[in-house]
């Protein structure tokens, strides 16, 4: 794993040190208090090719194989490791992030085609130490247990509430039947929910 | 793995190029939420995918003649947000809504969701019921087809492999018709049809059917148009006898397979079933009533 000598904080901090970033908006997080070792680089394979990522209002510069998946070139060679992976087969949910504002699967997408598209993590979703209502809400209805799915969950929630259908439980149910929750805290989510969208 | 190249032609022509020139397998890239699963699987094994999405026009909705054009890389989600399609053809839109989760709407395509030719896609039944037609470009220009002459098989399509789906074309829809699209599955989200049905039906001033198409998915290797079951439709009201006819010979045009999703017998009665509850809503909206799709 990429993971190796690494700081969580370090990764939630901001990008990892060793690649080049351009901070691009107002919205880019700080400096990372303790930067985090380099990752190795992937070893070059004639097939990869060198992109540029904007992720979380960053400039990433990355090389990788057409078959990279966004989710894999977030983890293992952006150190952006908040967005999980679950069954990396489009059916949990867990992957989900922001490209353009709308939300996808970073496992379906190809992170080559993402070039000059706006990719937004769960780490992109706090300013500095404030963090998005949605975070917030999650922790005030202690809306999961083993926290995996939760960014998945956050970042499906933060856009179900821009795509407008936060109307009712049941709506919210619907529109967040593509993030699943194996410890079955849907209940504290809805309410998680409820409580972002009564607030924005 | 074999080597793989990715390509992002800015134009139609170009694309073509690549496709006609391609040694090996080449896969057309649209929303990708098919392709890249059977790309990590192994099921699927190219030497070069065309992604389409930087070529004008291939993502994006636009009425025209009273009909809409929709290029063949728009995600459902851009269907579902469009002020008007919902209104004109709210069956196809559902349809496409039922496709994965709200994230894989994002992303995932009508031409995909066709051209991946799986039995029961959702979108393809509805697509077929409303009339829909597909624009295909190719080596030798571009030609119209009917969106029901292209899936030929599980996986299998009439498309040859220099053609690729530019955009669709939903007609005008006509007085008094109303389409509609039913999936069955066990739960109301995320799953694959047991049975789906789309029907679209055309209606007199008193409310007697003058045409209609019905459309099965998911009883058969390839959508079915059951041009049987539209014959029960027609001459009638959506009366007791009527719905009898159009259950018989909606199980007449099954041919399904026995899976964890549902044995021949079961597939073939719900089917009858689904088109029963397909053509009420289809006739509802028809005679103006603001009828909802249910799942």
């Amino acid at each position: 794993m990429a993971m190796q000598g690494l700081s969580r904080r370090g990764i939630l901090g901001g990008t990892a040190a060793g690649l080049a970033t351009i901070p691009l908006s107002g919205r880019a997080a700080p400096p990372a208090p303790d930067a985090p070792a380099a990752i190795p680089p992937p070893v070059r394979t004639p097939e990869m090719q060198d992109i540029t990522l904007q992720v979380n209002g960053r400039r990433i510069a990355l090389a990788v194989e057409p078959r990279t998946s966004l989710l894999d070139a977030l983890r293992e060679q952006a150190g952006l490791t908040g967005t999980k992976k679950g069954c990396d087969r489009g059916s949990c949910g867990a992957c989900t992030v922001h490209v353009d504002g709308r939300r996808v699967l970073s496992c379906l997408t190809l992170a080559i085609r993402c070039q000059g598209h706006a990719v937004t993590t769960i780490e992109g979703l706090a300013i500095g130490e404030e963090l998005h209502p949605m975070q917030a809400a999650f922790l005030e209805h202690d809306a999961f247990q083993c926290g995996y799915c939760t960014p998945g969950q956050i970042m499906s929630g933060a856009a179900l509430i821009q795509e407008g259908h936060a109307g009712s439980p049941e709506e919210i149910r619907e529109w967040m039947s593509g993030n699943i929750c194996r410890c079955g805290a849907y209940p504290n989510i809805v309410a998680a929910i409820q409580t972002a969208a009564s607030e924005g | 793995m074999p080597s793989l190249n990715y390509v992002a032609p800015a134009t139609v022509q170009e694309a073509v190029r690549l496709l006609a020139g391609a040694s090996g397998l080449a896969k057309v890239l649209s929303g990708g939420t098919d392709l890249l699963v059977q790309l990590r699987s192994g099921r699927t094994r190219p030497e070069l995918i065309v992604d389409t999405k930087k070529i004008p026009g291939i993502i994006g909705i636009r009425e025209e003649n009273g009909g809409f054009v929709i290029g063949a890389a728009t995600p459902g989600m851009a269907l579902f947000e469009h002020p008007t399609l919902k209104q004109t053809w709210p069956g196809v839109v559902e349809a496409a809504n039922l496709i994965g989760s709200k994230q894989v709407q994002g992303r995932a395509s009508l031409a995909g969701n066709l051209c991946n030719a799986s039995p029961a896609a959702d979108s393809v039944p509805a697509m077929i019921a409303a009339g829909a037609t597909c624009l295909i470009a190719g080596s030798d220009g571009t030609r119209q087809a009917k969106v029901e002459d292209i899936v030929t098989g599980p996986g299998r399509t009439s498309l040859a492999r220099d053609e690729f789906i530019v955009e669709f074309r939903l007609p005008k829809r006509e007085p008094r018709s109303g389409d509609a699209y039913l999936r069955f599955i066990p739960r109301t989200e995320m799953d694959i049809a047991v049975v789906g049905c789309g029907v679209c039906v055309t209606l007199d001033a008193n409310g007697v059917c003058t045409a209609a198409r019905v459309v099965l998915g998911a009883v058969a290797p390839t959508p079915v148009l059951v041009p049987e079951a539209a014959a029960a439709l027609v001459g009638h009201k959506l009366d007791d006898a009527t719905l009898e006819m159009l259950d018989a010979a909606a199980r007449r045009a099954c041919n399904p397979i026995d899976d964890k999703r549902g044995t021949i017998d079961y597939r073939t009665k719900v089917a009858g079933v689904l088109a029963r509850r397909t053509a009420a809503i289809a006739f509802n909206r028809a005679s103006g009533g603001k009828s909802a799709g249910g799942h």
